[in-house]
């Protein structure tokens, strides 16, 4: 009670004086009632302004009340010049708002990804590997109930594998992204779902054998809008009605960090959305990505020798499939299935930058506190000379820098509130999925923020304060005599301050340059297939209920009606089309005169193509044919590689007319492609073939036409020629190959545009701030400008010392920056592309940018400089 | 707060006793009551009794409130909190121990 009534005197603290003022007057006056001398009684309690402080200490907590009076005059201050406190708080929120944006993403994207998730501190990602194959697989679905059965140390196993399915609008077919789970999957994220009810143990068993879906929020609003009787009604998914048996809360998107899923399905449903394959007994397909929840207490490496030794257990039981695979767990901001593995290197590029922002924003306003404290020399020189301590000074004036700070901290949340989307902006869309790349603004982003207010505050009041309170007393008694340029100990100072504001930009300016060369050596790099000219769609046969023999002959006559429109050079099907989101095929390959490692199972991801399709979108043969409508199912089956797998396994020899063999079949190789891309620019070569899409049918294809149209002009006949045939299927979204392409360069683009609007901000933060420097040096050493013109320095002279001066303090910040760019550009590694981190014409760009900002920073005050009138800057 | 000085525990024990025996006392009242009873011999200062009541309400032994007085002045007035009672049991005791103690010293030396 006695702490706080004294935290609300302090709040109170007038009221505080007037009540012991009051109570002091009561006590005179019944002095005089019981007849003693007014003046005497008056004596006796000594004096009345000690008094009230003796009792005001009791009844205050002093430093509180200090602090309060420090803010009230703080607060004066910076009113008297509102155009400092304006852009110092700009400068700060810039800073601090950049910082808080980037926070909010880590914590929204990468740390706890998954609103309503419980728990996500012991959540963690669960992929498969192969030994001698880098990277990772997913898990098939008996190896998961095999570990989910051996583990102590895991709480849940949550089994999940991102699908999709067509919702048909009208003549447009639009994606909606769903997941398929495990049937424990709500429970365990703890997530109840609004209406109905989650998935009951069993849903996720048998073939088929449990069509019920839990819809989203949104799509519930969307598609059913909010009707309340939803559940027990059916939704069409994947060509098969499903049951509605819940809704899940509003605010819930799945746990796949860059979607919003919009419906789920029990595991059971697999084949059905795996048009027809049917995985859930199959111990060699792997398919589920999924995560497991810790018990408490239990830490990652600990988890992860657990299940290694199931999985190496599975690998000595199942040699046929398990040959050298091994499971491995990474902390959610790792997951390397979903997006957070592939913004987590932008994300780290993002933080590094705007910590910079932020240290050229506090050198900034650090500068500004200075400029102005030479203003308030005369005040502080007042209140050390009425005994104000130098320690009580430093207090104020950080006070002082505090209440810029929170404000700016306020106005940086918004910022940073204003770009909670700004990543999901900047991400292209993929046809009509709903993408997800929020920033999370809760306590622990504002905490942190709060935090790098604080230290803000101290980078740049500290030095300030301690340089303003530090006053000779005798000297400053003196008139002020003007310096000479340069020559003021702030001067030193603030010099260094700038040196660091523009070693830090230039930085940042080599970094943006680098970026931006390596998007444009991406942009022109050759993915092996031609980007222009060749259109894309997807075409699902398979949802809209075709069974195998009815797609195939829809496929061809497609084609053929196709390849006679105008324009049309030619056209094939394909399962899948390179650089999707989605998955090839993969499997474990043999070949003619090949002997891998006995630990090592070689395996090739491999696509199913139509006739025609390497010619269509542009990869040449190497060597032999490309398959036509004869490669049928009945006949020989045959396979085309490309040239990284026929180097790999055949050394260079000629393939043609070698088997390999593929998911259990032996394949007559026919030809050889050259290599291509086929997942994003940036993958390294990988053994790559092809089989014919009739061997290994798929209803749900890619539709690839070689044209010189655009998307716009070749749709609608894309749209007549399907309805022709089907008034009832509709093709996805048609993009050229083009697009295609840049889809997958997102977290690149990303990058740039955080550098070059961070640098650019960067750039100008550091102008101003010499401008700053030049326009103080100049009207402070105003005296001696003033001589040197009385004594016959023209203009030009005068022009020439002010401007080398700003010059030369920007050259040592260059070369300060450039030695720190050699050294810190290599972080970029993974985004750079083609372009060395030391490349010489990104450091000269950078160089001309920051010398042409330099020079604008210094003309100006320079040119002020030769206006100065030398008799009256003498006189003054 | 619980420091046994003797001097101020001896102000705050006046105090305290005076405020069990008459509550709602201002302060001139209670300077003059402790003056009365003890016969004019005890004179509370005045710059040391109104810290020392400010002291004693923080610390909880004492209650004040305004009142309002015919003269239409408001007065603060004091009263024992159950802690000041417990409080006074404690300094009574220890000025028992004291006394008795000095009186001990005064009759053997």
């Amino acid at each position: 009670m006695s702490v706080w009534s004294r935290v609300v005197n302090v709040v109170r603290g007038d009221r505080v004086t007037r009540e012991i003022d009051e109570e002091l007057a009561c006590h005179l006056e019944e002095a005089v009632a019981a007849g003693r001398d007014a003046a005497e009684a008056r004596r006796a309690f000594g004096s009345p302004l000690h008094h009230r402080e003796e009792s005001r200490d009791i009844r205050l907590i002093r430093w509180l009340a200090e602090l309060l009076q420090d803010l009230r005059f703080g607060l004066r201050m910076l009113r008297r010049s509102p155009g400092f406190s304006l852009l110092a708080v700009a400068c700060l929120t810039l800073g601090i708002g950049a910082n808080a944006a980037v926070f909010s993403w880590i914590e929204g994207i990468l740390l706890r990804p998954y609103p309503l998730v419980a728990d996500q501190d012991r959540l963690f990602a669960v992929t498969g590997t192969n030994r001698g194959t880098p990277g990772n697989s997913d898990v098939s679905w008996p190896d998961w109930l095999d570990l989910q059965r051996s583990s102590t140390l895991v709480e849940a196993f949550i089994a999940e594998k991102i699908t999709g399915t067509t919702l048909s609008i009208g003549d447009r077919a639009e994606r909606a992204s769903g997941s398929m789970v495990s049937a424990n999957y709500f429970d365990a994220i703890g997530v109840h779902p609004m209406l109905g009810r989650g998935f009951e143990p069993g849903e996720d068993a048998g073939r088929n054998a449990h069509p019920v879906t839990v819809i989203s929020y949104q799509m519930w609003q969307d598609r059913f809008r909010g009707d309340p009787a939803i559940v027990g009604k059916t939704q069409s998914l994947s060509g098969l009605p499903h049951t509605i048996v819940g809704v899940t809360p509003q605010g819930f998107f799945g746990t796949f960090v860059g979607y919003a899923f919009q419906f789920w399905v029990p595991a059971s449903m697999q084949t059905q959305f795996d048009a027809g394959v049917y995985k859930l007994e199959d111990r060699g397909a792997r398919w589920i990505e999924g995560y497991v929840r810790l018990k408490p207490g239990v830490s990652i490496e600990q988890a992860q020798s657990e299940l290694s030794a199931v999985a190496a257990r599975l690998e000595a039981e199942y040699p046929e499939t398990n040959r050298g695979r091994g499971i491995r767990l990474f902390p959610l901001w790792q997951t390397p299935f979903n997006n957070a593995g592939a913004l987590l290197p932008t994300l780290g590029i993002a933080l590094i930058v705007v910590l910079s922002v932020l240290l050229i924003a506090c050198a900034n306003v650090g500068n500004l506190l200075l400029v102005r404290a030479f203003g308030r020399h005369q005040e502080m020189t007042i209140r050390l000379a009425v005994g104000a301590g130098r320690g009580r000074l430093i207090k104020q004036l950080l006070t002082e820098g505090l209440i810029l700070s929170v404000l700016a901290a306020a106005g940086g949340v918004l910022v940073a509130n204003w770009l909670r989307n700004a990543l999901a902006l900047l991400t292209p869309p993929r046809g009509g999925v709903l993408l997800r790349l929020p920033g999370e603004l809760d306590w622990r982003v504002l905490a942190v923020s709060a935090g790098v207010c604080v230290i803000a505050t101290l980078l740049f009041g500290l030095v300030p304060a301690v340089l303003t309170s530090h006053i000779d007393l005798a000297g400053a008694l003196r008139s002020q005599s003007g310096g000479v340029v340069g020559t003021h100990r702030r001067a030193w100072v603030r010099s260094a301050l700038v040196l660091v504001q523009v070693s830090l930009s230039f930085v940042l300016l080599v970094g943006a340059g680098l970026l931006i060369q390596s998007m444009q050596a991406v942009r022109t790099a050759s993915p092996g297939f031609s980007a222009a000219g060749v259109l894309t769609t997807s075409i699902d046969l398979f949802t809209a209920g075709y069974d195998a023999q009815r797609a195939k002959n829809f496929q061809d006559q497609l084609i053929d009606r196709l390849q006679a429109v105008g324009g049309v050079e030619s056209a094939a099907f394909s399962r899948m089309t390179p650089f999707s989101y989605r998955n090839y095929s993969s499997a474990p390959v043999a070949a003619d005169g090949y002997e891998a490692p006995p630990d090592e199972q070689p395996t090739a991801e491999y696509n199913e193509i139509g006739p025609g399709f390497l010619s269509t979108i542009g990869i040449p043969l190497v060597a032999g044919r490309e398959f036509t409508r004869a490669d049928a199912e009945a006949a020989a089956p045959v396979a085309i590689v490309d040239e990284t797998m026929a180097a790999q396994f055949w050394r260079g020899a000629d393939a043609i007319g070698r088997r390999v063999q593929v998911k259990g079949t032996w394949r007559q190789i026919v030809g050889v492609a050259r290599a291509a891309k086929y997942h994003n620019l940036l993958e390294t070569p990988k053994p790559f073939l092809y089989v014919p899409l009739r061997q290994n049918f798929s209803a749900t294809a890619a539709l690839q036409i070689r044209t010189p149209q655009g998307p716009g002009a070749m749709a609608p006949a894309l749209v007549r020629e399907m309805r022709a045939l089907d008034a009832n299927v509709a093709p996805g979204e048609l993009i050229t190959m083009r697009e295609q392409v840049d889809r997958t360069t997102a977290s690149q683009r990303i990058a740039v545009t955080i550098l070059v609007v961070f640098g650019g901000l960067a750039l100008v933060l550091a102008a101003v701030g010499l401008y700053g420097v030049m326009a103080a040096t100049v009207s402070q050493s105003a005296r001696e400008l003033a001589l040197r013109m009385a004594l016959g320095a023209g203009a030009r002279d005068l022009l020439r010392l002010v401007v080398l001066k700003g010059l030369a303090l920007a050259a040592i910040g260059v070369t300060a920056g450039a030695v720190a760019a050699l050294e810190l550009t290599r972080l970029l590694g993974y985004f750079l592309y083609k372009v060395s981190p030391r490349d010489p014409a990104a450091f000269a760009a950078a160089f001309l940018i920051v010398a042409i900002a330099a020079l604008a920073a210094c003309v100006v005050p320079a040119w002020r400089a030769t206006r100065t009138d030398p008799i009256q800057a003498l006189r003054g | 707060m619980s420091k046994p000085d003797s001097l101020q525990g001896t102000l705050d024990l006046l105090v305290l006793k005076t405020l069990s025996r008459r509550p709602r006392l201002h302060g001139y009242a209670l300077m003059a009551a402790i003056h009365d009873i003890s016969r004019d011999v005890l004179r509370v200062e005045e710059g040391s009794l109104y810290p020392a009541l400010h002291r004693m309400e923080e610390a909880g032994w004492v209650r004040a409130e305004w009142t309002t007085k015919d003269s239409g002045r408001r007065a603060r007035v004091y009263a024992l909190t159950a802690a000041g009672r417990k409080r006074l049991a404690a300094e009574e005791s220890r000025w028992q121990v004291v006394t008795s103690a000095v009186n001990r010293v005064l009759r053997t030396v």
